[in-house]
């Protein structure tokens, strides 16, 4: 399991890097420039390119933003976000509000979804599954954004309970209205894949044999069904994690959140890109992503004896 | 006096598709008497295993019981007889007392019907606990006993494993060690042997008969190979669309068949003392269950069919004490019709052979 486990980071790692580079590249190549040229003179632009390095071959500025995002642990500084403080300063907080919003939404989401899927698993082709399958559909449709505007209409507008935008002051508080409307997407998907996984499990062999057996009730479901369903679950459940943590562009830039989406929002519309921003967040959305499908792999081994024995096979 | 384990009469289920109502199970009955063997013999869909699965409680939802009485005869705890009406009863108190405890079931694929997630060991003592109230170490030690009984070496280490580290024969092994963990009187097979290798399937047979005479249970087959029938049988259930066509014991099926439908199967039969180098098959398909039969289900498929038979549902003619069969070539006004000579031919070869046997 040990090697396993040490292949699975080895290979992270090099994933990590080869999206790095392959970041690196997109960004200089993408149209527009880090500059507001209508505000800025030709000879000043050329001096803050050279300061900037931007004028290097490109292999060569790779290399150098390399040497200080490892060397230094630095993601260098804004070009015209936060009057060009370094990066570092600026995205802890960021990265604290949108991970504590996230996570109070994957809560919300996993919870009631799983509620959801099981409820209506239980319950095919009765009314709370109809339910649960009108909900999803909603849920996947109906983009997070829009539902957020509802909320905001209902229940920071009409009834004061939330405030109508993002307070730090009212931390919690003000969590709640872009909590939900994001973890309504994943609440959904969840949902709607528990309820098709389950249905798939009790129509199992199986889980006949352990009825045949004398097994009904809490302890089927639980010891037989929700194991076995469980497996597939958390393979839609990992990718929505991450989305759901690096924060929404839309809830948060509309919330007036300073999450990393808003960050990411801003960074590309201001005034001229800021590469340095673009390429942090990029990094950083990647290697959660990379983190999280990391954590799966060996999750599944412990959900999964097939798979747990396979990897201590090949080690 | 006749002890009568398991009687199912006049059963009759119909399952709700999007294609409609199918009426699957169309009055069937079955007498098993305490310690013997019935198969139950018919095509694919015919119903065999609907029937069997309505007397553990586990039809999926959209079924739907139209009639029928599934009496069952037990001893319980106190050694006292019991007489239940299976589809009287809640379907958590037929969990609790009948499943695993007094009924046990064997499955077709032991591919599929082990839970892949859990150990041999826990599913094999899961039962236990639950129905005999043993404690874990208890129970662990009888597995481990069990799991020697249907004859898997080196129990200990195999307690500890999981279904994929196991072959098929082994997990059909291990099955049957589920199925008989906590003392069953009645056993059904579904099945048991159609998805395993020829050279395991008559292993695993040997093996049902020695626990079958160990421990004095009834066994009900399940089961289109009647090979497998002549093997273990006192009874034989001739099931066609739904309904019980010929009822016989053994012998009485083999040798004397009457319907034409048992004269189909028989002749179907692989056989490498033929002169005929073609295998005989039934011709057309089972009828479609979603339209309501008129008469005989077989008439259409049946060469011999009288008019009668594609009129009027033909009754159960009784042909000896045992030995009934529902087809109007047995109404005295019906006109001699024998079966095949091809078959007539067959059938003394096979009585010849079984003669030599003895």
């Amino acid at each position: 399991m040990a090697k396993y486990i040490i292949k699975r980071v080895f290979m992270a790692l090099v994933t990590l890097f080869m999206i790095t580079f392959l970041l690196f590249l997109l960004v200089r190549i993408m149209p527009g420039n880090p500059f507001p040229s209508e505000r800025m003179s030709a000879e000043a632009i050329a001096k803050k390119r050279a300061e900037m390095g931007l004028d290097d071959p490109i292999l060569v500025q790779f290399g150098n933003y390399l040497k200080n995002v490892i060397g230094k642990g630095s993601f260098g500084k804004g070009s015209s976000l936060y009057n060009g403080a370094p990066i570092s300063t600026v995205l802890p907080g960021c990265m604290a509000n949108s991970f504590k919003i996230g996570g109070l939404s994957i809560l919300i989401g996993v919870v009631f979804g799983l509620i959801l899927g099981i409820g209506a698993a239980l319950n095919r082709g009765h009314f709370w599954d109809t339910f649960c399958t009108v909900l999803s559909i909603l849920g996947v449709c109906v983009p997070s954004y829009v539902f957020m505007i509802f909320l905001q209409y209902f229940l920071a507008y009409k009834v004061t309970i939330f405030p109508f935008y993002f307070d730090m002051s009212r931390f919690m508080g003000s969590s709640i209205i872009p909590a939900l409307s994001l973890s309504l997407f994943s609440m959904s998907t969840i949902a709607r894949f528990t309820r098709n996984e389950m249905v798939e499990v009790m129509d199992s062999d199986y889980v006949l044999l352990a009825e045949s057996k004398g097994m009904y009730g809490t302890k089927l479901v639980t010891k037989h069904i929700l194991r076995n369903a469980l497996i597939p679950i958390v393979t839609v459940i990992a990718p929505l994690i991450v989305d759901l943590l690096t924060g929404a562009l839309v809830v948060e830039k509309i919330y007036g959140i300073n999450g990393l989406g808003k960050l990411m929002v801003d960074a590309i519309s201001g005034e001229g890109i800021d590469y340095n921003y673009v390429l942090a967040l990029g990094i950083i959305y990647s290697a959660l992503y990379i983190g999280i499908m990391l954590v799966l792999d060996i999750t599944y081994g412990l959900l999964d004896p097939r798979i747990r024995l396979a990897g201590r096979k090949e080690s | 006096m006749a002890d009568k384990i398991l009687e199912i009469k006049n059963l009759d289920i119909s399952f709700k598709t999007t294609a409609g109502m199918v009426h699957a199970i169309r009055g069937v009955n079955v007498d098993l008497e305490r310690g013997e063997t019935v198969a139950i013999v018919g095509e694919s869909g015919s119903g065999k295993s609907v029937v069997m699965k309505t007397a553990m409680r586990l039809l999926a939802g959209n079924a739907t019981i139209n009639s029928g009485e599934i009496i069952f005869r037990y001893k319980d705890d106190k050694g006292d007889l019991q007489e239940v009406d299976i589809l009287k009863k809640e379907k958590q108190w037929v969990r609790q007392n009948i499943n695993g405890r007094k009924i046990a079931m064997i499955f077709q694929d032991p591919m599929t019907s082990l839970d892949p997630t859990m150990t041999i060991g826990n599913q094999l003592i899961e039962g236990m606990i639950m129905h005999l109230g043993l404690s874990k170490e208890e129970a662990k030690a009888r597995a481990i006993e069990l799991l020697e009984e249907v004859g898997i070496t080196d129990a200990k280490k195999r307690y500890k494993q999981y279904p994929h580290q196991l072959s098929g024969g082994m997990r059909q092994r291990v099955v049957i060690a589920i199925a008989i963990s906590c003392y069953p009187d009645l056993l059904i097979c579904d099945e048991p042997t159609t998805a395993l290798d020829v050279t395991i399937q008559s292993k695993i047979l040997d093996l049902i008969k020695k626990i079958q005479k160990d421990r004095g249970i009834s066994v009900i087959y399940i089961t289109h190979d009647l090979g497998v029938v002549a093997k273990v049988a006192d009874y034989v259930n001739v099931m066609y669309a739904g309904r019980i066509v010929e009822v016989g014991n053994v012998d009485e099926i083999f040798f004397d068949p009457k319907h034409p439908y048992t004269w189909g199967l028989l002749s179907a039969m692989p056989d490498l003392d033929t002169d005929d180098d073609r295998l005989y098959t039934i011709p057309g398909s089972p009828p479609n269950l979603l339209n309501e039969i008129q008469g005989d289900a077989f008439a259409a498929r049946n060469r011999f069919a009288l008019k009668a038979d594609r009129i009027e549902q033909p009754p159960m003619f009784k042909v000896s004490e045992t030995h009934f069969a529902a087809t109007w070539l047995l109404d005295e006004r019906a006109p001699k019709i024998d079966m095949p000579e091809e078959l007539k031919r067959r059938i003394e070869r096979m009585r010849r052979s079984a003669a030599e046997k003895q």
